[in-house]
């Protein structure tokens, strides 16, 4: 018996052996791909972020200058500040319209499927398409509202330019929350709606006890990846302010992207970008400690 | 619903009930139907718009155009060579498709039916990866890219797009592939057949859905890009249709008949695919394919 034993034994690790080789084996187009483009030059990123880097020639380590002038720099708080206020507009704005959307349609059988096509439809689109409508009907010659007799520059306006372009952002995305707020609604069990409306609960009253609660996961990560999507902010601006004028309109991400390919500080640019993932990844963490807590489930 | 309504006590509240919520039906459809005018309005003027000259416009921007000329339609499409860029995003989006199946659907056999040591790693891994900034590598895979000739190169943005989706895809087959039950496979294996005979001739055809959920989410994302390919191509006859609708719209800015045009142009293959598999859509994109 312990003779055959050994043989069997070695023969499962061989076994083993091999199964992990031919898993990786599997796994390594995407991990390598992965290394090349994403792994790699992220741990550049932090090299760079240390060193005077123009992003073509060679780098000098300077230490912590980068992250220190990045403190002080008047650019990055008001690009800071603009993404705060882009992210408490992009948080309540579309998520109030996606609940209310989202309600609706879970109220009414005839026409759902049809409602939930049209709001999908702005988020499928390019971005470069519907910022060039948005341009369009924002016009202050012969916008929407400029043809109502509003004469307003939106998108060349420092007063407006930012809340301009966060509009079209809303614009396109609360379609897309309210089909996500909608299947989350529709997970709910019907029975808590049932005893809910014995106990005589209006409608608004079933909405607070039931539906919110009952889309809580949800709603606690989307409310997770706003922060993350308000701090990557970046497309629309780019397209249709490239964050002016004269800076009002101008994101961290935006900044950034000036940083390394306007104004030859990829090292300083790298600082930027690597802080903010700092803060993506700070963000992660707390969802996640949150989720272990309970607090979602709750 | 009127089931729960007849075991309940009748109050005079109840008498009123039918009635109200009759009522109450007829403004969520008043509700409904303004946000989706607010939602398709703008493009609705677009399409209008492509039909009419400028003088029609400028009296009249919102209202259905009065005749219908294809002008410039036929403007749009010379003067922002579609023709050429067109075809680059073909190529874009036919590469990115194949190349990111074939990327995640080996990944997500794996990571579903092998037994992987560090398997969980590669999933957390994955779903950490999805969210972080492309701020975080941009700059040093520009500075590689040059390096390796793969700036204004097709092929070079290809890569880009199979190294940023692949992520997303890998993550959405495995949910299809765990699925599929372990019988199906492990009764090949006593067969005798090998790991890639089984995902080719078992597990592949159980998949395709979830493939062709894959493909249709990544020609979207790869015809709809632009951050990667305005900072990677340069030259205008590799730009893809949407960077060079951005130059378009940036040289045609005040004629917006035109632009309305080239708008089309790129909107109107998204919205027929959109409409015809609007399920897969839908399901898709909000099964964590938020990017």
């Amino acid at each position: 018996m312990s003779v055959t034993a050994a043989p069997a034994s070695t023969g499962a690790r061989r076994a083993r052996w091999r199964a992990a080789v031919v898993g990786w084996a599997f796994l390594a187009p995407l991990l390598l791909l992965n290394a090349l483009v994403v792994l790699g030059p992220s741990v550049a990123t932090v090299y760079y972020s240390f060193t005077d880097w123009s992003g073509l020639g060679p780098a000098t380590f300077i230490g912590f200058d980068n992250y220190v002038k990045a403190f002080g720099d008047a650019k990055v708080h008001e690009a800071l500040w603009h993404n705060l206020v882009w992210f408490v507009l992009f948080l309540s704005v579309p998520m109030a319209m996606g609940l209310l959307g989202a309600y609706l349609l879970s109220q009414v059988k005839r026409g759902q499927m049809l409602f939930r096509a049209l709001y999908f439809i702005p988020y499928v689109i390019a971005s470069v398409v519907n910022a060039a409508v948005w341009k369009m009907l924002l016009s202050p010659t012969s916008g929407v509202l400029a043809q109502l007799g509003i004469d307003q520059s939106w998108l060349g306006d420092t007063r407006t330019s930012l809340l301009s372009v966060n509009f079209v952002v809303d614009w396109h995305w609360w379609g897309f929350l309210a089909v996500i707020f909608l299947s989350a609604m529709q997970g709910v069990d019907p029975e808590l709606y049932d005893a809910a409306k014995m106990d005589g609960a209006s409608a608004w009253q079933q909405y607070r006890s039931v539906t919110l609660p009952g889309i809580r996961p949800t709603m606690v990560f989307i409310v997770l990846m706003t922060v993350i999507w308000s701090l990557k902010a970046f497309d629309y601006i780019f397209i249709m302010t490239q964050g002016g004028p004269a800076g009002s309109s101008e994101v961290v991400s935006t900044l950034m992207y000036k940083q390394a390919f306007n104004e030859y500080s990829a090292g300083y640019a790298a600082a930027l970008g690597l802080s903010m993932t700092l803060v993506t990844a700070v963000i992660l963490a707390f969802y996640q400690w949150m989720r272990k807590k309970g607090w979602e489930d709750a | 619903m009127s089931a729960a309504t007849l075991e309940k006590p009748v109050t005079v509240q109840d008498k009123k009930a039918p009635a109200r919520r009759k009522k109450t039906k007829a403004h969520y459809y008043l509700i409904l139907i303004v946000l989706a005018l607010f939602a398709v309005g703008p493009l609705v003027a677009v399409v209008f718009n492509a039909f009419k000259n400028n003088a029609e416009i400028g009296s009249n921007p919102l209202a259905p155009p009065t005749s219908f000329s294809l002008e410039n339609f036929t403007e749009a499409w010379t003067r922002g060579d579609f023709a050429t860029t067109m075809r680059n995003s073909l190529i874009i989006c036919l590469g990115s498709v194949a190349g990111t199946c074939v990327i995640a659907g080996l990944a997500a056999f794996a990571l579903s039916q092998l037994k992987v040591p560090g398997g969980g790693a590669v999933v957390a891994y994955l779903f950490l990866g999805s969210a972080l900034p492309v701020q975080l590598f941009l700059v040093p895979l520009f500075f590689l890219w040059t390096q390796l000739h793969l700036t204004d190169n097709l092929f070079g943005l290809i890569l880009i797009y199979w190294a940023t989706d692949a992520p997303f895809a890998t993550l959405l087959l495995r949910s299809f592939l765990l699925k599929i039950p372990k019988d199906f496979t492990e009764a090949a294996r006593l067969d005798g057949a090998s790991s890639f005979q089984i995902a080719w001739k078992v597990v592949l055809p159980l998949a395709w859905p979830g493939f062709l959920t894959v493909a249709l989410i990544v020609a979207l994302w790869s015809w709809n890009e632009f951050f990667w390919a305005i900072t990677f191509i340069h030259t205008p006859e590799l730009r893809p249709v949407s960077t060079s609708f951005l130059a378009f719209q940036d040289q045609y800015s005040t004629d917006w008949g035109l632009t309305s045009a080239a708008a089309i142009f790129m909107l109107g293959p998204v919205l027929l695919l959109f409409l015809v598999l609007q399920r897969k859509f839908v399901s898709g994109l909000t099964s964590g394919g938020v990017k």
